[in-house]
């Protein structure tokens, strides 16, 4: 980073310029280290650190990077102070310290993944799959029902939010003008902050109002992951909308298509891929919720599919209940509860890795015509 | 060949461009024997706008059935939004309008009653870029018309008029055996005469062509022009363009646009048969731009 | 073709046509639809105010005597708001200086082909279910953390953040704080990132024609520019924090007591917590109770919400 690049390329509208006074100052002197500096400062503060820990037989991964971080940045710094100078040595300090937020950063997740899957094997076995809890108090019994109970719950509120989220992304990019596409466009945003637990309690107050108080029905639950759902499906619709090109609309156009027709059959099937793509990470999005379900759809210990007549538990629920309220045997029940978890993430992860793969082999006609 | 339309050389060009007008198309003119007798344009005093920007200005024109016409005129002279306003595309950007009254035949299409839809059918149009649907096979491309608009088409009926009309494109030979795939898989030439096809399927009166050949290379660009030579026999064909050589190569008349400097609204200078145009203009700014002296 | 009809400004123009000309009745029945969504949508927020309201008037008007606890209604919700904004500030606080650097790291430091996984990593942390971070913070993080309680009521007691006692289990405000600030910090980042990574070519190249060091470049203009995303990225991730619940509910230790102090066992409980934890077994008046506290929450992260959407817009203008 310390060309000498010449002076007179400065672009002379950067204002900040006065900044950085020391020009020609100390640097211009200064040595420079090789490329692979920090690569081989950090590498040799990695195995003295590794090698420090196996001596007194304490080796952790959290103390292995924290000994590497303890030796590396000082070491960095001071070298390159010595042969380059202060500013670089700013530099390659900050640089290494960036570096090690992002690994402090995905440290959590790697940290979730791994004991996700350590704990949550124990039962992933077939009865999980096959059996609900019925009349189980210790080990044993499964999360048929749970299973279920996500796929009723979560699909319900995917058949009422995709045609309404869809509708609104087409309103805000094809027709929208005015006071209500401002209005719509700023309250989609504020809605995608709505905390979960509110959207249970609304969807529970909706219910209770015509049904009496103390109501706990799969829909309402459904009705909650709607409130959820609605803002992410219409956000990513109208960003695919958005790049469907114009030159086919009026290629539509031209051919004397009415607009309805311009829409339904040229726009949104070229969009497809997009809006399934976007669709399926609204599910991911949602399908994982405890809180709002918690307050709407109860808890329950055998298979319902109805989401319209009694309670209903999703796998987040189900896994939250075996933790809080374990049976007799209280590590088969957080076994349970790992399982559920474990599932859960898998879930997502397909959910998540089908919308990518949807989109590169599906999305192909939309960069095709960009 | 036909390309190199370099600024430098336009004088040259130009007499070229008689030569070719002269010789080169033995047909020109309204063929003897048409096919089927199209409609005519007749645009009187029509302003165009975006918003507050006026684009074009006073224009008053009649474009005859079965001919050729040419727009020419340099960038921003309001050559491409006059052309959209014959098929009411041109209201399609937001904020866009239209005053003054253009007639297709006796009917005015800005008419009140008149709806845009209905005008469009009548008028057909074909791309600066071929723009076929990328979701569409080629057949599908060609039948979209037919598809989105008309309903109760057998089966049968609808390979009759995509043959047809991929015959009148003169691209049938070269799809016949890949129908079943992707519009977006042909060349570019050959996409702009897939989607020359697409608009001749719903039998319009009129063609619009925006720049048809900008996007494609000489060879594709001839058996484009070509294309635009046959199809006069059953079309009114209005084309804009910014290749001199190539409005002196396909048009019967030639209508050139200018602006007094940028901001100014586009205005029509002088329209006439394209061999006058380009041999004998009777403006001066006609003159100017044809010999290559303007801009 | 009503999209244009709104355009007919200019005297004598002939538009007219448009609208009155003969309507098709797929347009009409499909823009209709359009507009049906849309306004379903907002009534849809509508209703989410509405029905909370009406459902915490009878907790509003309710003699105190009848409440839990015996306390009036902003007795009650008080301490349940502190507890919630305690929560998400440090989680706000451990987040936001992480999340810049992972954006600068994803758009600045890290190797052009490398940056959109990475992106797509640190997104990852945004998909996991809020429960798995719940059982991952009391199982995993809690016993963690208990030697670094320590040793921060060893060393700090005298900052009334580590008063202490240490507690044990690791069920303490700290700990809920950094779950928190892992499940926020994606979005903190994304925002960040999306900046920085449009900041203005000629501002890098002009700071680093300068003879500034990557750092510098960093520090002249890419902070300055990305500065307004950094505010509002913080202030969505904090409407997250605060309305998280599952990872609260799980890692507290609640009491529903008032102290700036993370590291004990006695934590405050959060308004979300709160709902999670009592609505299962509540009926009557508590349930409005504890829908007036949603309310309030709702409130809450309702205005830091707009706030940040506003920074947004605001900085979209320029």
């Amino acid at each position: 980073m310390n060309d000498r690049t010449p002076r007179e390329d400065a672009s002379a509208a950067f204002d900040p310029a006065e900044q950085v006074n020391p020009i020609g100052g100390p640097t211009v002197d200064a040595g420079t280290l090789p490329p692979w500096f920090l690569r081989a400062v950090v590498g040799a503060s990695a195995l003295i650190a590794l090698a420090v820990l196996l001596a007194t037989g304490s080796l952790t991964i959290v103390l292995f990077f924290v000994i590497t971080a303890v030796i590396a940045l000082p070491t960095a710094y001071i070298w390159s102070r010595v042969v380059e100078g202060r500013r670089q040595a700013m530099d390659r300090l900050v640089t290494l310290g960036i570096v090690a937020a992002f690994f402090i950063a995905v440290a959590p997740l790697l940290s979730v993944l791994y004991e996700v899957i350590k704990r949550g094997t124990a039962r992933l076995d077939g009865s999980f799959f096959t059996e609900s809890a019925r009349g189980v108090i210790g080990a044993g019994g499964g999360a048929q029902h749970a299973i279920v109970g996500t796929l009723v719950i979560t699909g319900v509120a995917t058949l009422i939010s995709v045609p309404i989220g869809i509708m609104a992304a087409v309103y805000l990019n094809e027709y929208g003008k005015g006071r209500l596409r401002k209005a719509l466009t700023f309250f989609v945003d504020v809605m995608t902050g709505i905390p979960s637990i509110v959207a249970g309690l609304f969807a529970y107050a909706l219910f209770a109002a015509f049904l009496g108080p103390g109501i706990r029905l799969g829909i309402i639950g459904s009705v909650a992951l709607t409130v959820l759902m609605i803002p992410i499906v219409i956000r990513s619709a109208e960003e695919i909308l958005k790049i469907v090109p114009d030159h086919l609309r009026e290629a539509a156009y031209a051919l004397g298509t009415p607009k309805w027709k311009v829409v339904t059959r040229i726009v949104l099937p070229t969009a497809l891929a997009g809006l399934v793509t976007g669709v399926m990470l609204a599910i991911a999005r949602v399908i994982g919720e405890t809180a709002p379900l918690l307050v709407t759809t109860g808890v329950i210990d055998s298979v319902n599919t109805n989401p319209l007549s009694g309670r209903m538990q999703n796998l987040a629920v189900y896994a939250y209940s075996e933790y809080k309220d374990p049976g007799v045997d209280v590590q088969a029940s957080y076994d349970k509860a790992w399982t559920a978890a474990l599932t859960l993430i898998l879930l997502v992860m397909i959910l998540s890795l089908l919308a990518r793969w949807i989109y590169r082999r599906y999305g192909t006609d939309l960069r095709d015509t960009r | 060949m036909p390309e190199t339309a370099d600024k430098t050389t336009t004088d040259r060009n130009a007499a070229l461009a008689t030569d070719l007008a002269k010789t080169a198309k033995a047909s020109k003119g309204r063929p003897d024997k048409v096919d089927r007798v199209s409609k005519r344009f007749s645009v009187k005093d029509v302003n165009l706008f975006y918003g507050d920007f006026q684009a074009v200005q006073d224009v008053t024109m009649t474009i005859e059935p079965n001919q050729v016409t040419a727009l020419i005129g340099s960038s921003g002279c309001g050559k491409t939004t006059m052309l959209r306003s014959l098929n009411r595309m041109h209201e399609l950007t937001p904020g866009a309008t239209v005053e003054g009254e253009v007639s297709l035949d006796d009917q005015n299409i800005y008419a009140p009653n008149v709806d845009p839809v209905d005008v469009r059918r009548l008028v057909g149009m074909v791309f600066q870029a071929p723009n076929p649907f990328p979701t569409m096979t080629a057949y599908e491309n060609v039948a979209a018309g037919l598809t989105l608009n008309r309903r109760g088409l057998s089966k049968s009926e609808k390979d009759d008029i995509v043959e047809k009309s991929l015959r009148g494109a003169h691209l049938w030979d070269e799809v016949k055996d890949r129908l079943d795939r992707k519009g977006s898989a042909l060349s570019g030439g050959q996409q702009q005469r897939l989607c020359i096809a697409r608009a001749i399927a719903v039998e319009p009166e009129v063609l619009l062509m925006d720049e048809p050949c900008s996007a494609l290379d000489p060879v594709a660009t001839l058996a484009v022009e070509d294309l635009i030579d046959d199809l006069k026999n059953r079309y009114t064909i209005v084309i804009v363009t910014h290749n001199m050589q190539q409005a002196a190569r396909t048009s019967d008349v030639t209508a050139f646009f200018n602006l007094e400097t940028s901001g100014q609204p586009g205005r029509l200078v002088e329209m006439d048969a394209t061999d006058k145009m380009f041999t004998t203009p009777s403006k001066k700014e006609t003159e100017d731009y044809v010999s290559g002296r303007f801009g | 073709m009503e999209a244009h009809t709104d355009t007919t400004t200019q005297a004598g123009q002939i538009l007219a046509g448009a609208s009155g000309g003969k309507r098709r009745p797929g347009d009409r029945i499909f823009s209709n639809a359009a507009v049906i969504a849309a306004v379903a949508v907002l009534a849809l927020l509508a209703g989410v105010a509405i029905f909370l309201i009406a459902d915490s008037v009878p907790a509003i008007t309710a003699n105190p005597a009848d409440l839990p606890e015996g306390k009036n209604l902003i007795d009650y919700i008080a301490p349940l708001a502190f507890g919630t904004i305690l929560a998400a500030a440090v989680a706000v606080t451990i987040a936001v200086p992480l999340a810049v650097a992972v954006a600068l790291f994803i758009s600045h430091i890290a190797p052009r082909r490398l940056a959109n996984p990475l992106a797509y990593i640190v997104d990852l942390l945004a998909a996991i279910p809020s429960i798995v971070y719940g059982l991952w913070g009391i199982f995993v993080l809690g016993p963690a953390i208990v030697p670094v309680l320590d040793w921060l009521v060893a060393h700090l007691s005298f900052i009334p953040f580590f008063a202490g006692p240490a507690s044990v289990t690791g069920r303490t405000m700290l700990t809920a704080g950094v779950v928190l600030a892992v499940m926020i910090l994606p979005v903190v980042s994304a925002v960040s990132r999306e900046v920085f990574s449009q900041t203005p070519r000629r501002l890098e190249e002009g700071a680093l024609a300068l003879g500034a060091t990557r750092w510098e470049m960093i520090r002249m203009a890419v902070l300055p520019f990305g500065k307004s995303a950094m505010i509002s990225g913080s202030m969505l991730g904090l409407g997250r924090a605060l309305g998280e619940t599952m990872a609260v509910t799980i890692i507290l230790s609640v009491s529903g007591i008032v102290t700036f102090n993370l590291v004990s066992q006695d934590n405050p409980t959060p308004i979300a917590a709160n709902i999670a934890l009592k609505f299962p077994e509540s009926s009557g008046l508590d349930v409005n109770v504890l829908i007036a506290s949603g309310l309030v929450l709702f409130g809450i992260t309702l205005v830091v919400n707009v706030l940040a959407r506003l920074i947004i817009s605001r900085s979209n203008v320029q």
